[in-house]
């Protein structure tokens, strides 16, 4: 469990990054940090591997504040995935997953097997294992950079981005994987994206932020389209449009139900069917991001 | 025209090739002097430089003194520390090295500099200390620019160590020195060619190394190129990562 106390972050230069955060991150669960840029979830999750630290407030993990531990032990023992996969360049692929556990001195023979192992888990072919990243596509390198925040077995796996910079079909490969990967692993994944629908697929928890730091609301997906704390909210998850904003209308003794310009997106299944035609709005959260609707 | 027979006429007269004062004499002399600068010129500044590549810091500092040291008048310099600290091998050692900080300086800070901050950025989050992160990923990816700066550095050194002849020293300079007093054009003509072979082969040896320790994987496939090819092979790469 992690746990937020408060916390503000002021940068030198007088921005206010974060101000007055409190959050429980529960252990086990992914938790989604999602806002736009600016939003400081960025700052917030740095902040756990103490990359930044904050102005004031209190983190913990498990019970432990983190201020009193050495930030490069600390790391050691978080996984870290980024954006642009933050490969070193200059070593192999198997080099890379294995960066870490050498430098917590374990033999060089044990961290290149365990490497491998890893490569299985995140669904690389070992073969690319001689590889240099610059000879993988972008969504191997992100896999990868799993891999390689996996490598010491943490208990916390952070994300920052880590699927902003492949393409959407990749993209959505790697958030099933992931997906797939904690049903397996159970780890704590704290995870940072601006895209609400990938949000709402990964997050079993989900803070959405405004600018400046503060929080908008903090829920599980259903709670956030079911009841959004506010306009903001309302509009970044865009449930007042789109493919967020569907109704249901009766046809031949079923429920169709209607996006916001009347086409399809699917069948109430399990559910009595409505008297009134027009009916009762629906939430369909992730719905594309998850493509099962029909064209 | 006549002037170049006779340059070469001199370079291949075999009794210059011989003796305490013969050309492979002098060469050895002016490999020994540049040697010995860049030496002292490399442990100066690629730590300096490195520093500053690494902390940010200092920078402006950096580009300013260099600015100074390129803009000192070389033979004025030389005169000033010959007559402040006597003949000899120091006053001109002094100021060759001050020719070669610049570059060597510039390289270095540069090399690191250029270094992406993303990846810099990662290193450190996924825990390398400080040092880690200087000698595991920031010198290796900054080595060929550093090398770039010595390369350059030494260039410019060879060809001003000639000036040092008119302390008195040995080195190529000697020759052009000595041609001119006795107006000999052929030897003066005939050293400045050594001089030019020497700053080229020694350019070329250098521009091998910087090629040389480029790490694999920066050669392999420049960034622009994994780009282009990875959206090509995207419909395979997903197929072969989904099995």
């Amino acid at each position: 469990m992690i746990e937020f106390r408060s916390v503000t972050k002021q940068f030198p230069d007088g921005t206010v990054a974060v101000r007055e955060f409190s959050l429980v991150i529960p252990s086990r669960r992914i938790t989604v940090l999602a806002g736009s840029s600016g939003s400081g979830k960025t700052t917030i999750l740095r902040m756990i591997n103490r990359m930044v630290d904050p102005s004031s407030g209190a983190i913990e993990i498990d019970g432990a504040d983190i201020s009193t531990l050495e930030p490069v032990r600390l790391r050691r023992g978080i996984g870290y995935v980024m954006q642009n996969s933050g490969l070193l360049p200059h070593r192999k692929v198997v080099d890379n997953i294995a960066t870490v556990p050498l430098l917590r001195g374990e033999k060089r023979k044990d961290a290149r097997a365990r490497a491998l192992d890893l490569m299985d888990t995140v669904g690389l072919d070992r073969a690319l294992a001689d590889r240099y990243p610059s000879q993988l596509s972008g969504g191997q390198q992100q896999r990868v950079g799993v891999a390689r925040g996996l490598a010491v077995d943490p208990n916390i796996l952070l994300m920052d981005e880590p699927f902003g910079a492949v393409d959407p079909l990749v993209r959505a490969e790697l958030q099933q994987e992931l997906l797939r990967l904690q049903h397996d692993l159970g780890k704590t994944v704290v995870f940072v994206t601006h895209d609400i629908d990938e949000a709402f697929l990964l997050g079993d928890q989900v803070v959405i932020f405004k600018p400046g730091g503060v929080v908008a609301q903090i829920g599980t997906p259903q709670q956030i389209l079911a009841e959004p704390a506010d306009e903001f909210v309302t509009r970044f998850v865009g449930a007042d449009r789109g493919k967020r904003a569907l109704h249901v209308r009766s046809e031949g003794g079923r429920d169709v139900v209607l996006d916001a310009d009347g086409r399809p997106a699917g069948v109430l299944v399990g559910a009595a069917p409505t008297r009134d035609e027009a009916g009762a709005a629906a939430a369909a959260p992730g719905a594309s991001a998850q493509g099962d609707r029909p064209r | 025209m006549t002037e170049w027979h006779s340059a070469f006429g001199w370079l291949l007269d075999p009794a210059n090739w011989s003796g305490p004062g013969g050309i492979p004499v002098r060469i050895g002399e002016h490999l020994l002097y540049t040697l010995v600068t860049l030496v002292i010129a490399v442990v100066i500044a690629v730590p300096v430089g490195v520093a500053i590549g690494h902390t940010g810091k200092g920078r402006a500092l950096a580009v300013q003194s260099s600015g100074v040291l390129r803009a000192l008048p070389t033979l004025g310099v030389l005169l000033l520390l010959a007559l402040w600290l006597g003949l000899g091998f120091g006053p001109p050692l002094i100021v060759m090295v001050l020719l070669g900080l610049p570059p060597l300086l510039a390289g270095a800070y540069a090399g690191i500099d250029a270094v992406d901050r993303a990846t810099v950025d990662a290193a450190r989050s996924i825990g390398m200390t400080g040092w880690q992160v200087l000698s595991k990923v920031e010198l290796p990816l900054a080595l060929p620019i550093i090398i770039g700066g010595i390369r350059s550095g030494c260039l410019q050194v060879i060809a001003t160590w000639t000036v040092a002849a008119y302390l008195p020293l040995g080195g190529l300079g000697r020759f052009i020195y000595d041609g001119l007093a006795v107006q000999n054009y052929a030897e003066m003509l005939g050293a400045s060619v050594l001089v030019i072979l020497l700053a080229l082969i020694a350019d070329a040896l250098f521009a091998l190394v910087q090629r040389l320790v480029v790490p694999r994987g920066v050669v392999v496939g420049r960034a622009s190129d994994v780009r282009v090819r990875s959206s090509k092979r995207l419909a395979t790469t997903s197929e072969s990562t989904a099995g």
